[in-house]
């Protein structure tokens, strides 16, 4: 099985993970509506039907892998709209600034595009573990990626490591208080909820699986 | 004379700003808004290749003060700052005044051809204004009674 990601799967990855924000508005609102200020299913939704419709093009053309995770940002950046918007779009943008192979990615190269993705993450939020946001799903899930390439894992092995990282990460955002965001108001209240920006990454995790640890039929 | 750019959650609060900053300034002052989507205008938030194109619009040496209204429009409003090259980022500033009392004292202080730094502490400045003078309630009992 190949141990490299291709421009390709990664299209297909953000493809699905389109479908699957788009699926989940509902259910997005659901939570922002508990903590925060209900809009975070409606400005996902919109940030990636537009990411959607330019990777759906066939005229899209991305000189490497660089480039196209720059053009996902810059999409995320006009789209969204609040605040997930400067922070996905920075995940992706520094996630472009990591070293790849032309049109592949090998896995050690892809964590690390993830690992600077997150560092960019972070400084744009200052948010770190527990404070109830994305960074709760996102760095387990880099965290568990890191250990699985040191411990000489497959790329399948490592993005099926990801999710799961990446699920109880999420899941561990119901039984925190939130410190950033307008979710920051309510203090214990914010306890109980299942963070949405948690999930909306979460998200990312699980549709990279399928997508990129499995090959693209007519590449 | 520096650049002043407006970054709203809305479209509509970014212009009408403009606007009334302009004119509170006496015109000719260089202030340009950057408020709602690129494509989607009317829609709540904020967008930082807006942001961008709107610094760009104002530019000059003397460089640009960003004033914003609040959450995603500081870090919409940092990323922009991001995507310049250091020469230009070095002379922009993100302030900590209030949108609109802010903007108008930035317009003014910037068609006097004041500095980036000073413009900003005049602007911050706005939110010590008072607009009414409040009687304090036992004051007020006293005379009343």
């Amino acid at each position: 099985m190949a141990q490299e990601i291709t421009l390709g799967q990664l299209r297909r990855w953000l493809i699905l993970y389109a479908d699957r924000i788009i699926a989940e508005e509902e259910q997005l609102t659901r939570l922002d509506a508990a903590i925060g200020d209900a809009d975070h299913g409606v400005n996902m939704r919109r940030g990636l039907e537009k990411v959607r419709e330019r990777l759906l093009d066939e005229e899209t053309q991305y000189a490497d892998v660089g480039a196209f995770f720059r053009s996902i940002a810059m999409t995320l950046i006009s789209a969204v709209g609040g605040a997930a918007g400067p922070l996905y779009g920075t995940f992706f943008l520094r996630a472009a600034t990591s070293p790849h192979n032309g049109e592949r990615v090998d896995l050690p190269q892809f964590t690390r595009m993830l690992r600077f993705g997150l560092d960019g993450l972070q400084q744009r939020g200052k948010a770190h573990i527990n404070d109830k946001t994305m960074v709760d799903t996102i760095q387990p899930a880099v965290e568990a990626m890191e250990a699985a390439l040191a411990s000489g894992q497959s790329l399948a092995v490592a993005l099926a490591a990801a999710k799961q990282a990446a699920r109880l990460g999420m899941e561990h955002t119901i039984e925190i208080r939130a410190n950033k965001g307008r979710a920051s108001y309510l203090g214990d209240r914010s306890i109980g909820h299942q963070d949405p920006g948690a999930t909306s990454a979460y998200f990312l995790f699980e549709t990279a699986v399928v997508a990129l640890s499995t090959p693209v039929p007519k590449e | 004379m520096i650049g002043l750019v407006l970054v709203s959650h809305s479209r509509l609060i970014a212009d009408g700003l403009c606007q009334l900053a302009d004119q509170m300034a006496g015109g000719g002052v260089k202030i340009a808004p950057a408020g709602g989507l690129t494509d989607d205008p009317y829609t709540l938030g904020t967008d930082a290749a807006l942001i961008l194109e709107a610094i760009e619009s104002v530019w000059s040496e003397d460089g640009v003060l960003l004033l914003v209204d609040m959450g995603s429009a500081v870090m919409s409003a940092e990323m922009a700052l991001e995507f310049l090259p250091d020469e230009q980022r070095n002379r922009c500033l993100i302030s900590n005044a209030p949108l609109v009392e802010g903007a108008i004292v930035a317009a003014l202080h910037a068609g006097m051809g004041n500095r980036l730094h000073d413009v900003n502490a005049a602007a911050e400045d706005a939110l010590n204004a008072r607009k009414v003078e409040r009687v304090p309630e036992n004051v007020k009992d006293k005379t009343c009674g």
